[in-house]
This record gives structure tokens, C-alpha cells and sequence, in this order.
């Protein structure tokens, strides 16, 4: 038996192991990403091409630079998140898929943080 | 065992023998264009590392990024930025419970699609 009680059961954990806070963030994330892109993409694809300098130059703009960093951190949170999701319902195996989602969580923090410090790193 | 009635049931439809709708075409599209875009998110990263490190190394990063094959990759991944996008503001709607009777479902499903063409060839006149 467990010695938990139902109320203790229901709030927080139920049989995913983390309640409602991998859909919450998710659907967090996707609405910070709906301006963010915008505000990404367009100077992104401007400076893409246009050379070192040009590039420096716009990124060491604060503006840019927070943008460019809430969008790399968020866009890499989501994606693990969504990956998470398509590793789950795709993968068979335990094992394959646990190490599936370790490997997931690795390359999200890895990329998503190595955006940020070099982002940080041009503009300061 | 819960459920004995093994073997005698109606099986779920298999999806080679189901006919298309739009709406199972936007829910898989949108598995597709968020996995898809793995390549481009890496891409990118890596192209902010080598500005980071320097103008031999980004000169390397930037031409790749800009080759041919930069393009196609980095061009498609624009369309399915927005269609990921025009479609997640789709499923934002369904979450408040907006939109969900089919006939609207079918409609904003068509309009994900010409949406994110329309968007993807705005981006890349502005830019």
C-alpha cells in the first residue's frame, strides 16, 4: 500500500511523474515565442551575410543582444520540452528511450546555454 | 487482466487506410517543422560561437550559413518557423477552448497553411 494519500497523489504528480508543469511550460514558452521570433528573425536574417563587423556591431546593441538571448534560451527550453513529447510517444524500449531523453536533455542545455554565453560574450 | 475482450475489438483505424483530413495533416506537420527545426537551432548557435570567437572562424560559419545548402536549409526552416507558428497560435485558441467545432478547425487549418507561405515570402522581402 502507500502511504501517501489521494489528495497527496493528485496534486503535482500523477502518472507522468511531473503533473501539469511540462504542459504549462510549454505553453508558456510558445507564447513568449510569439513575439520573440518576430523580433528575432528579422534582424538575424538582415545581418546573416553581411559580415563580421556588421554582425558584431548589431549584436553588441543591447536591444539585439537580450532578444537574441530570451530567444535562444526559450526556443531550446521548448525544444526539449517538444522532443521530450516526440521521444515518448515514438520510442520503444525503456532503455532506449531513457537514454533517449537524457541525450535530449543534454544537447538542450548544451546548445541552448553555448547560444547564450556567445551572444553575451559579443555584446559585452 | 482488466480488459479480456482481447482480440475481438474494432481496431484503431491504421493510418495507411485513413483518409486524409487537414486537421491529422497540421497536428503531424507540426511534430515535423518542430523536430525539423533542430538542424537550423544548431546552426545558428554554432554561427553566434564562431562571431564570438572571431573573424577567421565566423568568416567559415557565415559561409557555410550562406552557401547553397545554408540556404535551402535555413530557407526552409523559415517556412516551418512560421507555420510551427501560425499553427502553435492555433493550438494557444484550442487551449482557451477557442475555435475547436469542426468547420472552424478545417478553416484555420487551410489558413495555417497559406498563412505561413505568406509570412515566410513577407520575412524574406523584408530582410
Amino acid at each position: 500500500m502507500s502511504y501517501l494519500t489521494d489528495r497527496k497523489r493528485v496534486t503535482g504528480l500523477g502518472s507522468a511523474k511531473d503533473g501539469t508543469g511540462h504542459f504549462i511550460s510549454q505553453r508558456v514558452t510558445a507564447i513568449a515565442l510569439v513575439p520573440l521570433t518576430l523580433l528575432f528573425v528579422l534582424p538575424f536574417g538582415y545581418n546573416l551575410g553581411g559580415g563580421y563587423d556588421r554582425v558584431i556591431e548589431a549584436y553588441a546593441h543591447p536591444v539585439n543582444a537580450i532578444v537574441a538571448i530570451l530567444f535562444i534560451f526559450t526556443v531550446f527550453t521548448h525544444l526539449r520540452l517538444g522532443l521530450q513529447v516526440v521521444i515518448e510517444d515514438y520510442v520503444r524500449g525503456h532503455g532506449r528511450r531513457t537514454a533517449l531523453l537524457v541525450a535530449n536533455t543534454l544537447f538542450c542545455w548544451l546548445f541552448g546555454l553555448t547560444g547564450v554565453f556567445a551572444i553575451a560574450k559579443i555584446a559585452l | 487482466m482488466a480488459d479480456v475482450n482481447r482480440g475481438n475489438r474494432p481496431l484503431s483505424p491504421h493510418l495507411s487506410i485513413y483518409r486524409p483530413q487537414i486537421t491529422m495533416i497540421t497536428s503531424i506537420m507540426h511534430r515535423i517543422t518542430g523536430v525539423g527545426m533542430t538542424l537550423a537551432a544548431v546552426l545558428i548557435v554554432w554561427w553566434f560561437l564562431a562571431a564570438s570567437t572571431g573573424p577567421e572562424y565566423f568568416a567559415v560559419a557565415d559561409a557555410v550559413l550562406t552557401s547553397w545548402f545554408g540556404a535551402l536549409i535555413l530557407i526552409g526552416s523559415l517556412w516551418a518557423l512560421s507555420y510551427h507558428l501560425c499553427n502553435g497560435i492555433r493550438h494557444l485558441f484550442w487551449d482557451v477552448e477557442q475555435g475547436l467545432e469542426m468547420e472552424t478547425a478545417r478553416k484555420t487549418g487551410y489558413a495555417v497553411f497559406v498563412a505561413s507561405v505568406v509570412l515566410t515570402i513577407l520575412t524574406l522581402i523584408v530582410i
